[in-house]
């Protein structure tokens, strides 16, 4: 029992990780219509730049100032020299310009940090744990994250809904040319929108920092598992990318906790474990062609 | 007339390039050459649908991985002398692995096809990439032939009247299938079906109201690239001695898309210059220094953005 309410917490976190970044894509791709396989990039100088940071002041504080500054600052240097070019482009061109952003983004990581992984200590006041339910002791900096990505997803719920920006954004995401017509300056809330979504990913970087490696090749390990979240949730639905960032957080979580555990019942430990990892990969992916077989546009298509 | 000339030019250069090696002392070009024949056939492969049915797949690199593990596992029960499940033979013969090879990649891209056929534009693009990546996580897990470390070919396979063994006589085995498929992909492009083909990537919306049942034109184009891949695969790790999931992952199938794009998409020879162009500056970038990838991500950036057709445009060569 004790387990398993463990493991959704830990869903649960991995569920808020995977909706910063698929809120910021799901939206890049809403309004500008363009794949950016580089999202996975800007988490990655996110969490680089929070380590350095840290590293020189020791304020974890100060680190995620830093991380998330600089991500948003790299998103919107992308946008202004790349990415702003590529909108009206196919989505062919788009997928091979922004993969030789990775190649350029992660091989300048390795140029100024080198290929060893960085460790980022826990901002102090949340180095212990907390016992969440009776009998459960989990660790305090993982709550903070379940909490820090609520709070953007009502942060982003009402920015979109209830604000002048918001509706400029979801005009924007319906009838782009007709929002243009009607005198908005465009580019710049693409600007704005790009560096939003690179700011929410800066924003997962800094928060993985402490949970797990600081390394080169970092982003695209939760790149692919983002753009799963955002095709399943439906292209350009901020509301479908938290529930299915959620829902494949969960699936995840769950698959990797359980599945080895039934398959040591009928093989060998170590064969057990192997396939069972290989298999709570292959899940969310299944999950993903399953949705889209059902349901082609995704769980909660925006362009209805 | 002066395109055949220019063709049977190439091809002589291609032929003798072993032996220009050996007399300029630089041995180790025969085997970039063998690497380059090898990612052309599956280049070429990913054109008929990239470049003439608009399908864009990131994914094609799984046939690629399928056709190497094909060998790598025939291989693997053939040294241990036990079928495969108790039914099937190993086998270290090319006249059976090839063909074997081919099928398994053409199956599962029939099935593969069939269910991301049924989607379109960027969801096409992400249910090929899934597909990809649950095969890819597959052979991590298989540890019975190697998981994430791979499986090693101890001997490359047989071939009757060849000794594979020799890097030379195994290059021409490649050039010549490489031949034998660009004649393949060119007599498809120009027959009624490369026709529907085209008119589906031009305008499919128009091409069903013709009255022409688009879906299995396109998945036969899907079957056939997926096959082309298998047989690219299946080559490559006789080539290396060595396969491993890494075959299959996302980044090759983005590296097999560039190379369409670089040469030129959509024209007969483009893929192949592409493999040739990105390979190349693998080499080359790589030997001065090794960032490389520091620069060749910026000169991806520039082709797409700035050089529209590719290599291929250069040289007056375009689609159509």
């Amino acid at each position: 029992m004790a387990l398993i309410a463990e493991q959704l917490l830990n869903g649960l976190q991995f569920g808020v990780m995977l909706f910063l970044l698929a809120a910021g894509l799901t939206l890049i791709f809403g309004i500008m219509g363009v794949i950016n396989l580089a999202h996975g990039s800007l988490y990655m100088i996110g969490a680089f730049a929070a380590a350095l940071v840290a590293q020189q002041t020791g304020s974890w504080w100060l680190a995620l100032l830093g991380g998330v500054l600089a991500a948003a600052a790299a998103g919107m240097v992308m946008e202004l020299v790349v990415l702003r070019r590529l909108y009206a482009r196919d989505h062919l061109d788009q997928v091979l310009a922004t993969f030789g952003l990775i190649l350029f983004c992660n091989q300048g990581m390795v140029i100024l940090f080198g290929r060893q992984p960085l460790f980022v200590d826990l901002p102090p006041a949340f180095a212990g744990a907390i016992e969440v339910f009776p009998g459960v002791p989990y660790p305090s900096f993982r709550l903070l994250i379940i909490a820090v990505g609520l709070a953007v997803a009502l942060g982003l719920y009402l920015l979109i809904q209830r604000t002048r920006i918001g509706m400029l954004v979801r005009a924007g995401a319906t009838h782009r040319e007709m929002v243009r017509a009607l005198g908005v300056d465009i580019r710049l809330l693409y600007t704005l929108v790009f560096g939003l979504g690179a700011l929410l990913a800066g924003l997962a970087g800094v928060m993985a920092g402490p949970v797990s490696a600081v390394q080169v090749g970092m982003g695209e390990q939760i790149l692919i598992l983002t753009f799963v979240v955002v095709v399943i949730g439906g292209i350009g639905s901020v509301r479908g990318a938290f529930a299915a960032a959620i829902l494949v957080g969960m699936v995840q979580t769950m698959l990797t906790a359980f599945v080895p555990g039934l398959l040591r019942g009928v093989m060998p430990a170590s064969e057990a474990d192997a396939l069972g990892a290989a298999l709570s990969s292959m899940g969310v992916y299944l999950l993903m062609a399953l949705v889209l077989l059902i349901r082609p546009r995704g769980l909660f298509p925006a362009h209805a | 007339m002066r395109d055949r000339l220019i063709l049977a030019v190439l091809l002589a250069a291609a032929i003798a390039l072993p032996w220009v090696a050996t007399a300029l002392d630089q041995p180790a070009t025969t085997g970039v050459a063998t690497r380059i024949a090898c990612l052309a056939i599956a280049a070429v492969s990913l054109n008929l649908i990239l470049g003439h049915g608009g399908m864009v797949s990131f994914g094609h690199a799984a046939y690629f991985g399928l056709g190497g593990y094909t060998v790598g596992i025939l291989w693997e029960h053939f040294r241990l002398a036990e079928p495969i499940f108790g039914l099937i033979p190993g086998s270290n013969q090319l006249l059976v692995t090839l063909p074997a090879a081919m099928l398994v990649s053409g199956v599962a891209a029939a099935i593969i096809g069939a269910l991301s056929l049924r989607t379109s534009g960027v969801q096409f693009i992400m249910i090929t990439l899934a597909f990809a990546q649950m095969l890819f996580f597959l052979f991590v897990g298989l540890k019975a032939y190697g998981g994430d470390d791979g499986l090693m070919v101890r001997r490359r396979n047989e071939v009757p009247f060849l000794d594979l063994r020799d890097l030379n006589q195994l290059y021409w085995l490649c050039l010549g299938l490489l031949v034998v498929w660009l004649y393949f992909q060119h007599r498809i492009v120009r027959s009624r079906f490369g026709r529907v083909l085209e008119g589906i990537r031009q305008n499919e919306r128009r091409m069903a109201a013709l009255g022409v049942p688009v879906y299995p034109y396109k998945l036969v184009a899907f079957i056939i690239a997926g096959m082309g891949c298998g047989m690219a695969g299946a080559l490559t790790v006789n080539y290396l001695r060595f396969v491993s999931p890494d075959l299959m992952a996302w980044q090759k199938s983005g590296e097999l898309m560039i190379m369409v794009i670089l040469g030129g998409m959509g024209t007969l020879l483009g893929p192949v210059v592409g493999a040739a162009a990105l390979v190349g500056l693998e080499y080359t970038l790589g030997a001065i220094t090794e960032h490389w990838q520091f620069i060749l991500g910026p000169i991806l950036l520039l082709v797409v953005l700035f050089a529209r057709g590719g290599i291929m445009a250069i040289f007056g060569v375009r689609r159509g």
